[in-house]
C-alpha cells in the first residue's frame, strides 16, 4: 500500500510530514520538462540546419555555428534534469510548475551525488517506453518512487509554500478578527482562489460564507450584490472590521 | 472545529497568532536566500525551534487541523533550508578525485579482474563462432557492413567522410556513455544485467575481429581500435563490476535492508561513474580526431593509447595528485573540521 506522507524526524524531536507526489504529477512535472527541452533542442538544430542555407561563402561559420548546436542539442537534451535538478537543489522549471521537488528520505535536499545517480536510472526506468518501468515501480512501491528515486534514496514529494503563507495571513487575520479559525480559513481560502473561480461561482459561494459567518450584513438582504462589495466584505471579515 | 469548543485552545491561537505572522515571514524568506550569513543561518535555526514548539503544541491543541498542517509545511520548508549541504566546491572535486574514486575503484579491484576475464574469453567465444559458423556473422554486423567487408573495406574508412570528427567524437561519446553506464544500471538485476552487457559486447567484438581477418582486414580494425580501444575496453569493464557489486549488494545485503544496502552501495560507487564518463569523453576525442586518421602511424597509436591507459590507472589509484596537493587539502579539510568542531 503506498503511503501518502514521508514522515521526517526533526532536528529538535518533532515530526514533520512531508505530501509525497503521485504519477500524476511526476507526469505532469516530466511533460514540461521534456517540452522545455524539446523546444531548446530543436531550435539549436533549426540553427544548424538554417546555417547550411547561408551562401556557401559564410561557410566558414560551420565550424563555429553549426557543428556547436549540433553537439549541444542533444546535450541539452541529455543533461537538463542532471544539471538542473543539481542547480536548483531538486528542481527543475517542470517540477516546480508541479509543486514538487525532490528530497531525501530524511527529509533533507539531496547533494550532487544522489542527483546524479537518480537520473543516471532513467536508463532503466524508461525501459522499454514511456517510462514503464519507472512509472510501474511508482505505482507499486511504498514512497511512490521509481527505480532511480530507490536507488539513490530519494523521494519526490509537494512543496506547500501556500500553507506557509496562508499561515502569515491566518496570523494576521487572528489578531483582529473575532471569528473562529475555521470561518476564517474559509474566507482566506475563497479570497485566494478568488480570480480562478467563475464570476457567478465566486458570487454563491462569497454569499453562502457571508450568510455563516455574517448573517446580519446587509449585501445578503441585496438580490444581486455586486461582487466588489462581496469581496470587500470578506476582507473586512478577515481584517476584523465589522 | 476543536478551537471553537476548547477554550485552551482558543486562547493559545489568539495569543500566538502575532507570532506566527513573524515566523511565516521569516519562513518564506529562507528559500530565497542562496547564501545567509552567521546571523540569518542562526535566525532561520531559532525560527525552526519555535514553529517545531507551536507544531507540538497544535498537534496536541489541534490534532488534524489546518492550523497544524500550516505549522507541520512550515517546519518542513525549514527542515530542508537547514539540511541543506554547501555547494559542490573545488575542496569535494579534490576530495571526490584523491579519495572517493580510488576507494570505488579498490573495492570492485577483484570484480573488474572477473569481469574482464568473462570480457576475454566471450571475445574468444566470438571469435571461435564466427570462424566456424561464418554465416552468423550477420548476427552481430548490418548488412553495410558485411558488404563493405567483404569488398575489401573496413566500416571504419569512411567515418570521417560521415561527418565531422566533433560531431564523431559526441556521437561516440554518447553512444559509449549510454552503453557503459547501461552495464552498471542493468547490475540492478541481480547483476546478470551486466554480465550480458559484457558477453555480449565481448561476444561481438572477438566476432567482428575473425570476420574481418577472413578477408584480411582484421590488422585494420586493431589499428584503429589501438588508440581508444584499451581505456573504452576497460571503462566498460569497470562499470559492470560496479554494476555486478550493486547485483551483489542485492543478492548479499550488507545492512539490515536490500534497499539499504542498495543504497550504500551505490552512493559508493557513484564516483567511479564519474570518473568512467569523464574517461569516455577522452576516449570519444580520440575515437573521433585521431582513431580514423590514416596519417596517423601505429607507434603514435600505440603510445596515446598506452599512455591514456596509464593515466586511467593513475586516476584510480589516486596518484594522479602531486604530494603537495594532498598535503594541501588534507590541512585545509583539517582546519574546516576543527572550525566545526568548535
Amino acid at each position: 500500500m503506498a503511503e501518502e506522507e514521508l514522515i521526517v524526524r526533526g532536528l529538535t524531536g518533532v515530526d514533520m510530514s512531508l505530501r509525497i507526489a503521485g504519477p500524476g504529477t511526476r507526469s505532469y512535472a516530466f511533460l514540461t520538462d521534456w517540452l522545455i527541452r524539446l523546444l531548446i533542442a530543436l531550435t539549436l538544430i533549426l540553427l544548424a540546419v538554417m546555417y547550411r542555407l547561408l551562401p556557401s561563402g559564410l561557410s566558414a561559420l560551420t565550424r563555429v555555428v553549426e557543428i556547436p548546436a549540433l553537439v549541444l542539442a542533444p546535450l541539452i537534451y541529455f543533461l537538463y534534469h542532471p544539471v538542473l535538478e543539481v542547480l536548483m537543489r531538486g528542481r527543475t522549471p517542470g517540477k516546480r510548475k508541479a509543486g514538487a521537488r525532490i528530497v531525501t528520505i530524511d527529509g533533507a535536499t539531496p547533494t550532487v551525488g544522489p542527483l546524479l545517480m537518480r537520473n543516471l536510472f532513467r536508463l532503466i526506468d524508461s525501459m522499454p517506453v514511456f517510462y514503464m518501468v519507472g512509472l510501474g515501480c511508482c505505482l507499486f512501491t511504498e514512497k511512490r518512487v521509481r527505480l532511480g528515486d530507490l536507488v539513490a534514496g530519494t523521494v519526490l514529494v509537494l512543496e506547500e509554500a501556500d500553507a506557509t503563507r496562508t499561515l502569515g495571513r491566518l496570523g494576521e487575520a487572528m489578531r483582529h478578527s473575532a471569528l473562529p479559525l475555521e470561518a476564517l480559513r474559509l474566507i482566506q481560502d475563497l479570497l485566494d482562489r478568488w480570480r480562478d473561480l467563475e464570476k457567478q461561482q465566486r458570487t454563491n459561494l462569497a454569499r453562502g460564507l457571508l450568510a455563516k459567518v455574517d448573517p446580519q450584513c446587509q449585501l445578503l438582504r441585496e438580490s444581486a450584490p455586486s461582487e466588489d462589495a462581496l469581496r470587500d466584505r470578506l476582507e473586512a471579515l478577515l481584517g476584523g472590521r465589522s | 472545529m476543536a478551537a471553537d469548543r476548547d477554550p485552551s485552545a482558543a486562547v493559545w491561537i489568539r495569543a500566538r497568532s502575532a507570532e506566527w505572522q513573524t515566523l511565516a515571514a521569516e519562513t518564506a524568506a529562507v528559500p530565497q536566500r542562496a547564501h545567509a550569513t552567521v546571523d540569518e543561518a542562526l535566525r532561520t535555526l531559532r525560527t525552526y525551534r519555535a514553529v517545531a514548539r507551536h507544531l507540538a503544541s497544535a498537534r496536541r491543541l489541534l490534532p488534524g487541523s489546518f492550523l497544524a498542517t500550516a505549522l507541520d509545511s512550515a517546519c518542513a520548508t525549514l527542515h530542508l533550508a537547514i539540511r541543506r549541504q554547501p555547494r559542490f566546491g573545488r575542496a569535494r572535486l579534490l576530495t571526490l578525485f584523491r579519495d572517493d574514486i580510488p576507494a570505488a575503484a579498490a573495492s570492485i579491484r577483484t570484480t573488474t579482474l572477473w569481469i574482464a576475464a568473462l570480457f576475454v574469453a566471450s571475445a574468444l567465444a566470438g571469435w571461435w563462432l564466427i570462424a566456424t559458423y561464418p554465416a552468423l556473422v550477420s548476427m552481430i554486423a548490418s548488412d553495410r557492413m558485411i558488404d563493405g567487408v567483404e569488398r575489401g573495406h573496413l566500416w571504419t574508412d569512411q567515418l570521417f567522410s560521415l561527418a565531422p570528427p566533433e560531431l564523431l567524437s559526441a556521437r561516440i561519446f554518447s553512444n559509449n556513455v549510454v552503453v557503459t553506464l547501461g552495464a552498471f544500471c542493468s547490475g540492478i538485476l541481480f547483476g546478470l544485467g551486466a554480465f550480458y552487457m559484457i558477453a555480449f559486447n565481448g561476444l561481438m567484438l572477438g566476432g567482428l575481429l575473425a570476420f574481418t581477418h577472413q578477408y584480411g582486414l582484421a590488422h585494420g580494425l586493431v589499428r584503429f581500435i589501438l588508440a581508444h580501444g584499451p581505456v573504452e575496453l576497460s571503462v566498460m569493464c569497470l562499470a559492470a563490476a560496479a554494476g555486478t557489486a550493486l547485483g551483489e549488494s542485492l543478492i548479499r545485503p550488507r545492512l539490515p535492508t536490500r534497499t539499504e544496502s542498495l543504497r550504500r552501495r551505490a552512493a559508493e560507487l557513484g564516483p567511479l561513474l564519474i570518473a568512467c564518463a569523464l574517461l569516455l569523453l577522452g576516449s570519444g576525442l580520440i575515437e573521433g580526431f585521431i582513431s580514423p586518421s590514416r596519417h596517423i602511424t601505429i607507434p603514435v597509436r600505440v603510445a596515446v593509447g598506452l599512455g591514456y591507459w596509464t593515466l586511467m590507472l593513475l586516476l584510480l589509484s589516486g596518484k594522479l595528485f602531486p604530494a603537495n596537493i594532498r598535503r594541501t587539502a588534507s590541512r585545509s579539510s583539517a582546519s574546516a573540521a576543527g572550525l566545526s568542531s568548535r
